[in-house]
């Protein structure tokens, strides 16, 4: 038993709903999505995918900067009241800036059957990226696989992205504790000659 | 046909299903390594604790073709980051520590494979000793009362039930047949529970009937009754379970007496019933040097054979000692020594002048009519001199006697002698390297087997005695022992023994015994049986076995 059997529970109509993002940039480990709103990125460890290919990731860096980089942003809030009043009084600034947030490819549906390993092709850019449902997630991480892909992915916070990762998949689940609890073996295991790390990363998960 | 039944049920106990079958006991965890030389280590699983596992649980490993029977030898913690015992660790986060527990920090425990078990237990399919060991991830489970049984068969089978393994209910059954083919030795140091043991074994050879019995008893503790010190209570000696089966002698007629306790015979013995070789034995306890010891020879052979020792003491009352020295080309002193030793010695109320009753010949008729002697030594019991003397004498006639009768009975003249366990307290005091190969005793440890003789030893100090007759002692019960040179001793010969010895040094004080050798197929750590009233119930519900019966009926009427 090496997957699970996937049967996709979303009508078109759902996944719409719950498109948050465009691929930009595209590599078989890892691709970088645009937001269609500024500060509309998902959680750093929050469960993305696209569609045809389905293709699932981690968020595991977001960033937000000028459209242009040759125009740097100022600061611009020296007489306001508040942060709000900058926006307000600055309504150019939704469209200088963009928000984007770099997917670690964690696994894809073949066949109707989830696999946490690496897909064949990684998705085409422009393809559509929407966050996962509770359900989804809750499915997808029944194996925890992904664990493995993460740790090995080369981030340099590859640590604060598996706890990130494993803190918001809990409650998804019907029995969180022992979530955490199988999700901690699962990484003592993928990290027994190291305790230190696992030590430090479970310290993260913990509730 | 078997590999195939083999391979389904491997596949039953399926490597991570968590299903625990009823016949096969809780699951423990896999093989990682191992070499028969040394034993196969287990991981624990992650629901395992290592507390649960003692040393000495039996285990049973459930290889690819073969199921494997053991032992635990050793419990210990094993970690997969070397690291760990330098990382630290939030010791108040349970969450951390649970997640670190069964898997990287993880419990082993080290297993001793003895037996292959048959898969269908058969006429030629017994446990047999193991000659390789299980492969790598076998599963191995704590064994179920119905493998322990198997392997060292039922009571129901006419074995004699010990005791019970560590932390099981089952009966422990010995084959006493088996048991009584070889010496064997009770050892442990003062107060672990030997005189108890003993008479529990006593106790099932008497009720088996397969053989008679000679007890030096030389604290008086197994012929009427005993003392349980620790509970303050007075505990049934065998003639008050087994009654006429049980003769007892005593050297000490009032002390039997003020016991209330009748006796059958007064063991008296002449001068004339002391051998040269005796007082070599007694050099020690006398405190005698080896020239005064040896001047017996001398004396005898002046002498003759019996009266050397009474014309000797007469020479020396008629203070004649100075010229028979001279005559005999001794030193004087050191014959004045023997004669002292030997004048003092032969005050004792159980020696006479000259004795027309052979004791040994009395105590070989009650045992070739199948009964069993108790020779209590009263007072005389802490005389270590008069029981070295007094239980050398009568085993050496008694020895001659077996030794003729097995001879006829091989040359066809007469039927062989009933098997006879002698039993002997403090056997350092006669097996030592210094003494063993003179004494009656070294000469039936090592060869007696043949003459149907066996001994019991029972010893505290078995570091004391000769390395050459421990080596035939077959079956060995070993209560606490804490002295190195002691633990050596006992385990010399062992398969195992390294393993062996980290159980033995962690017996409890009480109740414990770790027995291995000939009559077992495996050691085993046995928590010894209450010897008390449950247990009279039992012996005297049992009294003789058919075969004795018979034995007893065709004996009276001549059949």
């Amino acid at each position: 038993m090496s997957a699970q059997s996937y049967t996709s529970t979303n009508s078109p109509n759902s996944l719409m709903a719950r498109r948050i993002a465009e691929v930009v940039e595209s590599t078989s480990t890892s691709f970088l999505a645009q937001c269609y709103q500024l500060d509309g990125a998902p959680a750093l460890g929050g469960l993305v995918r696209t569609d045809s290919p389905d293709i699932y990731g981690v968020v595991g860096r977001v960033t937000t900067e000028p459209l242009d980089s040759a125009r740097p942003v100022l600061a611009r809030g020296e007489d306001a009241d508040s942060e709000e009043d900058v926006t307000r009084h600055n309504p150019q600034l939704a469209r200088l800036l963009t928000s984007r947030f770099e997917v670690i490819i964690s696994g894809h549906v073949e066949d109707g059957v989830i696999r946490q390993y690496l897909p064949p092709r990684p998705p085409r850019v422009h393809s559509f990226v929407y966050s996962c449902s509770s359900e989804e997630i809750c499915l997808f991480t029944t194996r925890l696989d992904l664990l493995r892909l993460l740790l090995n992915s080369g981030a340099p916070h590859a640590d604060e992205i598996v706890g990130a990762c494993i803190r918001q998949a809990a409650p998804s689940h019907g029995q969180p504790d022992d979530f955490l609890a199988q999700a901690c073996r699962n990484l003592a295991v993928e990290l027994s000659g190291d305790v230190a790390r696992l030590s430090a990363i479970i310290q993260r998960v913990t509730p | 046909m078997t590999q195939h039944h083999e391979t389904n049920r491997y596949e039953a106990h399926g490597l991570s299903n968590g299903h625990v079958d009823p016949a096969q006991g809780q699951p423990l965890g896999m093989v990682i390594e191992g070499s028969v030389a040394n034993g196969v280590e287990v991981r624990l699983d992650p629901g395992v604790s290592v507390e649960q596992i003692k040393v000495g649980t039996f285990i049973t490993i459930q290889g690819t073709g073969n199921r494997f029977f053991g032992v635990v030898t050793d419990v210990g913690l094993g970690s997969t980051d070397p690291r760990l015992k330098y990382t630290p660790l939030p010791v108040d986060d349970s969450f951390v520590l649970q997640a670190l527990q069964g898997t990287i920090a993880f419990g082993t425990v080290s297993i001793l494979p003895q037996l292959t078990m048959p898969d269908v237990l058969g006429d030629d399919l017994r446990p047999a000793a193991a000659k390789s060991i299980p492969s790598h991830f076998s599963r191995s489970f704590i064994a179920s009362q119905q493998d322990v049984e198997m392997v060292f068969g039922g009571e129901a089978d006419g074995n004699f039930w010990i005791g019970s393994p560590l932390d099981m209910e089952t009966k422990l059954c010995l084959d006493l047949g088996e048991l009584v083919k070889r010496s064997m030795g009770v050892f442990g140091k003062s107060g672990t529970g030997k005189t108890f043991l003993t008479r529990l074994l006593l106790a099932g050879i008497l009720q088996s009937g397969q053989s008679s019995s000679l007890i030096f008893d030389m604290h008086s503790e197994y012929g009427w009754q005993g003392q349980d010190t620790d509970k303050g209570v007075t505990v049934k000696g065998l003639k008050q379970l087994f009654g006429a089966k049980v003769s007892t002698f005593t050297l000490d007629e009032e002390h039997s007496r003020r016991r209330g306790l009748s006796t059958d015979e007064t063991v008296q013995l002449g001068f004339n019933h002391i051998e040269p070789q005796d007082i070599e034995l007694l050099r020690e306890s006398l405190n005698l040097s080896e020239v005064a010891a040896s001047a017996a020879y001398n004396l005898r052979e002046k002498y003759g054979e019996e009266s050397w020792l009474e014309e000797f003491l007469a020479a020396g009352r008629g203070g004649s000692l100075l010229e028979l020295a001279e005559e005999l080309q001794v030193n004087a002193g050191a014959l004045r020594a023997l004669y002292n030793r030997m004048g003092r010695f032969t005050r004792h109320g159980f020696m006479v002048e000259h004795s027309r009753v052979d004791t040994a010949s009395r105590i070989i008729e009650h045992l070739e009519r199948g009964q069993h002697v108790v020779l209590e030594f009263g007072r005389y019991g802490d005389d270590e001199a008069a029981y070295i003397l007094v239980s050398n004498l009568l085993t050496r006639r008694i020895h001659r006697k077996y030794v003729e009768a097995k001879e006829s009975a091989v040359g066809g003249a007469g039927k062989e002698p009933r098997p006879l366990v002698i039993v002997i307290e403090e056997a350092h005091k006669f097996l030592s390297p210094s003494v063993a190969s003179q004494t009656i005793f070294g000469i039936i440890a090592r060869e007696l087997r043949k003459y149907n003789v066996t001994l019991m030893v029972i010893d505290q100090r078995p570091s004391g005695i000769d390395s050459e007759v421990l080596s035939q002692v077959g079956t060995r019960f070993s209560c606490l022992l804490d002295n190195e040179r002691d633990i050596d001793a006992v385990l010399s010969g062992t398969p195992g023994s390294r393993a062996l010895r980290s159980v033995l040094s962690r017996l409890e004080s009480k109740q414990q015994a770790l027995v291995f050798g000939h009559a077992l197929p495996l050691p085993v750590v046995v928590r010894i049986r209450e010897y008390g009233p449950k247990f009279y119930e039992t012996i005297q519900g049992g009294g003789d076995s058919e075969e004795e019966k018979k034995r007893k009926v065709e004996e009276l009427f001549g059949g």
